[in-house]
């Protein structure tokens, strides 16, 4: 009926429009706390589409292999953040990510997110993340009687904090971020892109105690602007500009 | 086991659970219980917008809103409800904006607000700009905003909690009340007893009964399964939304925005083929309507590409500029999946599985009933799990997310209201036997069958027999199947025996769930021998509003067996419900 019956057919088939397929092996990262003492690799071969992402890729091990291989997953296009994984060595979404985009020619390495304890395989331990994230008071505050309307602001004013709305929560930022991994009380860059996305918001009048917060040792200047959340993020935000933005806020207390 | 006790239990942290949760936590002590982190939630996938008539851009009123509701529902929608939302929408909306959420803006400085399918001016006369939106991530942005202000009030989250049952018991004046549900917690495998005065469920859809779908892989209709196992209704499951634009082949949403933005559908041959099967409002027209032109376009040979099994969305003509501003996430989506360049070649799309305008019974205060007049004190549902019914047979487009907003905010005040005057009804004797014989039976079974054997068999079948075009064959070879399913699912069997995430074992008790819904959805389009709104039979194309202008209302016994797992039902019963008329009459639907 639609489309996607052909995905179906068997690996290899040649008619018209069909998607080529291939084999590639995933080379992944088992841990089970209930039964493993340290965590160790495991190899899996699937035949995938070039369409097919490291997600299906994983799915199918999981469905017609190993039922046991455990990893987060929802929406399956990039919008949830549930799947933020490094593969290959780079901190990815696995439904984000296609197959024929890692080099399918060698084994394709999948580990969790590194910084926060592994639960099981793929799954961390994610409450270290959303606790940064809580404590630069990620909401609009104000003061005074609310408007009986919307509040006024421009378009322009509405996009000089655009970038930083894109946030998905997905953790490949902070996680990539070697300061983070020496130091867990480093709030992380994810944690100061939502900072980001209230202080330069015209309607925010909660800026100052947000900075504050910021200005903490384990805050902005802990960046060493290394640039790898930026290259991380799956949402295409300027991470490290954000937080230059942040600490530029600090010593000038404009924004 | 453990036991909590708290006034109000939500289950579920999309966009209904969360609103509900922010007029709840303020009253009462509440807790959230979600399968998920709140923010993965499927609102988050929401892209288009969030209609209003603010009359921020052009003329407009909640009345002409009202009328394409209905008339987009195809006479099916509750029109008390209707209203309610409508009227509602307003005040929905600039709650939201206070609560932070950024609002794309007009050159004043206000909300800015677009066209979308089936919103028209004056009763039909053509489209009006009344979605509010944030670029096509409005969904994104409510659930951020909902979930920042969570945080804020300090809502009391159990994330990755799944409701696996509801509890309910015979109360002093001999009714069955609302008396908490069971939860089973994915990090331990542990299993908890949540006492409650009431009850919310906001647990989303069940889209992935199909198998081309724009739902995430957790849509598995868990609240609806539930509530149906405990011998609670389901009312007018065989209406299914087919969103006309999914990637071809992968299912994935590309929001009506694009055509609200100007984006125009083509056939093989460049037609605009929508001009002749809706001449006044054309590629906007609602999405059934436009969803089954499309499948008939590539019935009948104009299909493009190699297959010519879908058809095209053009946005060439638009400035790459516009684009960016206006549908930035969507288009990056053709890049990323198809490696299509919008900018300069039209994006293959095709229907997808996207909405259930079915759900749990309730009225206009969230209450959920348990047959056409009486409710079930302490339980309440909001968002896409429920059946209020707003959406009728044809949910317009940003219509979800408003829904959501209104109902979740009125599930959140009716059930912390009930709460504050209520006491707590007695748990039932060994609470956690049904999820003890569940999760057990499936655990414990040595060798047997894979689940996504049995799902891939559900899924190919709906989208084969029960998808945009049924007939009463189609359906009767889907329930031939899903018999067969049923059959097989008492032996499936899961690889991983741990209690840690284990998500095999997930998976499988989610099948149950889908089985039971596909074979709800496929009896009510087979009783139903009309076509109406999302439901089209060939064998039966007219509307039929003598007898069928009703709500189709399905039962099963109640599940009494708990040691070796629920079973399925032996019989779904059908029964009918009428539809709430106002001030629209039916009348035909043209566009």
């Amino acid at each position: 009926m639609t489309a996607t019956a052909e995905k179906q057919k068997p690996a290899g088939d040649k008619a018209p429009g069909a998607v080529p397929t291939f084999t590639v092996t995933l080379k992944i990262q088992r841990f089970n706390p209930e039964t493993d003492s340290e965590p160790h690799w495991e190899s899996y071969q699937v035949t995938v589409h070039a369409t097919d992402r490291v997600l299906d890729a994983l799915h199918q091990i999981k469905w017609e292999q190993d039922g046991s291989l455990s990893f987060r997953r929802s929406c399956a296009h990039g919008v949830c953040g549930s799947d933020a994984m490094r593969i290959n060595g780079k901190n990815r979404l696995a439904c984000k990510t296609l197959v024929k985009d890692v080099n399918p020619d060698k084994p394709i390495t999948v580990e969790p997110i590194k910084g926060l304890p592994v639960e099981k395989d793929l799954i961390v331990d994610m409450e270290p993340f959303f606790d940064a994230y809580r404590e630069v008071m990620p909401f609009l505050i104000t003061t005074g009687n609310e408007p009986t309307r919307e509040r006024i602001q421009s378009q322009q004013d509405r996009d000089r904090f655009d970038d930083t709305t894109k946030c998905i929560l997905c953790a490949a930022c902070t996680t990539s971020c070697p300061v983070f991994w020496n130091d867990g009380q480093y709030f992380g860059p994810a944690a100061i892109v939502n900072a980001h996305r209230f202080i330069f918001d015209s309607r925010d009048e909660g800026g100052k105690q947000r900075l504050e917060v910021l200005n903490d040792k384990e805050g902005v200047w802990r960046c060493r602007t290394t640039f790898n959340c930026t290259e991380a993020c799956p949402r295409g935000i300027e991470v490290t500009q954000a937080i230059q933005e942040v600490k530029r806020a600090l010593l000038t207390s404009r924004f | 086991m453990q036991t909590h006790k708290y006034d109000v239990v939500i289950v579920g942290a999309g966009g209904a659970g969360m609103r509900a949760a922010l007029e709840s936590s303020t009253r009462v002590r509440t807790a959230v219980l979600t399968k998920l982190y709140p923010t993965r939630s499927h609102t988050g996938a929401a892209q288009g917008g969030m209609c209003a008539a603010l009359a921020n851009v052009e003329e407009d009123n909640w009345e002409w809103h009202t009328f394409d509701t209905v008339k987009g529902g195809d006479y099916l929608v509750d029109q008390d409800a209707a209203e309610i939302m409508c009227r509602e929408a307003i005040d929905a909306v600039i709650d939201l904006e206070k609560m932070g959420l950024p609002f794309n803006r007009t050159p004043e400085g206000k909300i800015d607000q677009r066209r979308f399918g089936g919103h028209t001016r004056n009763h039909g006369e053509a489209a009006v700009r009344r979605s509010c939106f944030a670029a096509d991530r409005t969904g994104h942005m409510i659930l951020q905003t909902l979930y920042q202000n969570c945080v804020k009030q300090g809502v009391e989250f159990y994330n990755e909690f799944y409701v696996l049952d509801l509890l309910l018991n015979t109360g002093h004046d001999g009714v069955e009340h609302t008396a908490g549900v069971v939860a089973y917690e994915l990090a331990t495998g542990e299993i908890h007893v949540f006492q409650a005065k009431s009850v919310v469920f906001a647990t989303g859809g069940t889209g992935k009964v199909f198998k081309t779908t724009s739902n995430a892989h957790t849509l598995t209709g868990d609240g609806m399964g539930v509530a149906f196992r405990r011998g609670l209704p389901l009312e007018d499951m065989e209406f299914f939304q087919f969103h006309p634009t999914g990637l071809a082949g992968l299912g994935i949403l590309l929001s009506e925005a694009a055509r609200g933005e100007g984006g125009i559908l083509r056939n093989a041959e460049g037609e605009r083929f929508m001009e002749r099967y809706a001449p006044t409002i054309k590629d906007l027209a609602p999405r059934d309507i436009v969803a089954r032109s499309m499948a008939n376009e590539v019935r009948e040979g104009r299909g493009a590409g190699p297959n010519k099994d879908y058809v095209l969305l053009d946005l060439t003509h638009l400035e790459p500029a516009h684009i960016d501003a206006k549908l930035p996430d969507i288009t990056e989506f053709a890049r990323t999946y198809l490696g299509v360049e919008p900018y300069t070649e039209p994006v293959p799309v095709y229907p997808t599985a996207h909405y259930a305008m079915g759900g749990v019974p309730t009225n206009v205060e969230t209450e959920v009933l348990r047959n056409n007049t009486d409710i079930v004190p302490g339980l309440f549902a909001a968002g896409e799990v429920a059946c209020v019914s707003v959406h009728g047979s044809n949910r317009l487009g940003t219509n979800s997310l408003l829904d959501i907003n209104v109902f979740g905010r009125r599930a959140g005040i009716a059930a912390a209201e009930y709460a504050a005057s209520a006491a707590y009804v007695d748990l039932p004797p060994d609470p956690t036997a049904l999820v003890d014989g569940l999760v057990g039976a499936i655990r414990n079974r040595e060798s047997g069958e894979r689940v996504a054997d049995l799902r891939r068999a559900l899924q190919e079948t709906m989208d084969r027999n029960v998808q945009v075009f049924r007939t009463e064959a189609s359906m009767k070879e889907a329930l031939g199947v899903i018999d067969e399913l049923k059959e097989r699912y008492a032996h499936v069997v899961v690889q991983d025996k741990g209690k840690r995430y284990n998500t095999d074992l997930l998976e499988a008790v989610e099948l149950g769930f889908l089985i039971e819904l596909a074979e709800v959805i496929t009896l009510g389009a087979l009783a139903r021998k009309e076509s109406r709104g999302g439901h089209f039979r060939e064998d039966y194309e007219a509307r039929d509003d003598v007898n069928f202008m009703r709500h189709t209302m399905a039962y099963r016994a109640p599940v009494t067996e708990f040691a070796s797992g629920p079973a399925f039902a032996d019989e779904v019963r059908l029964d009918y419900k009428p539809v709430t008329v106002t001030r629209y009459q039916p009348m035909e639907r043209k566009y």
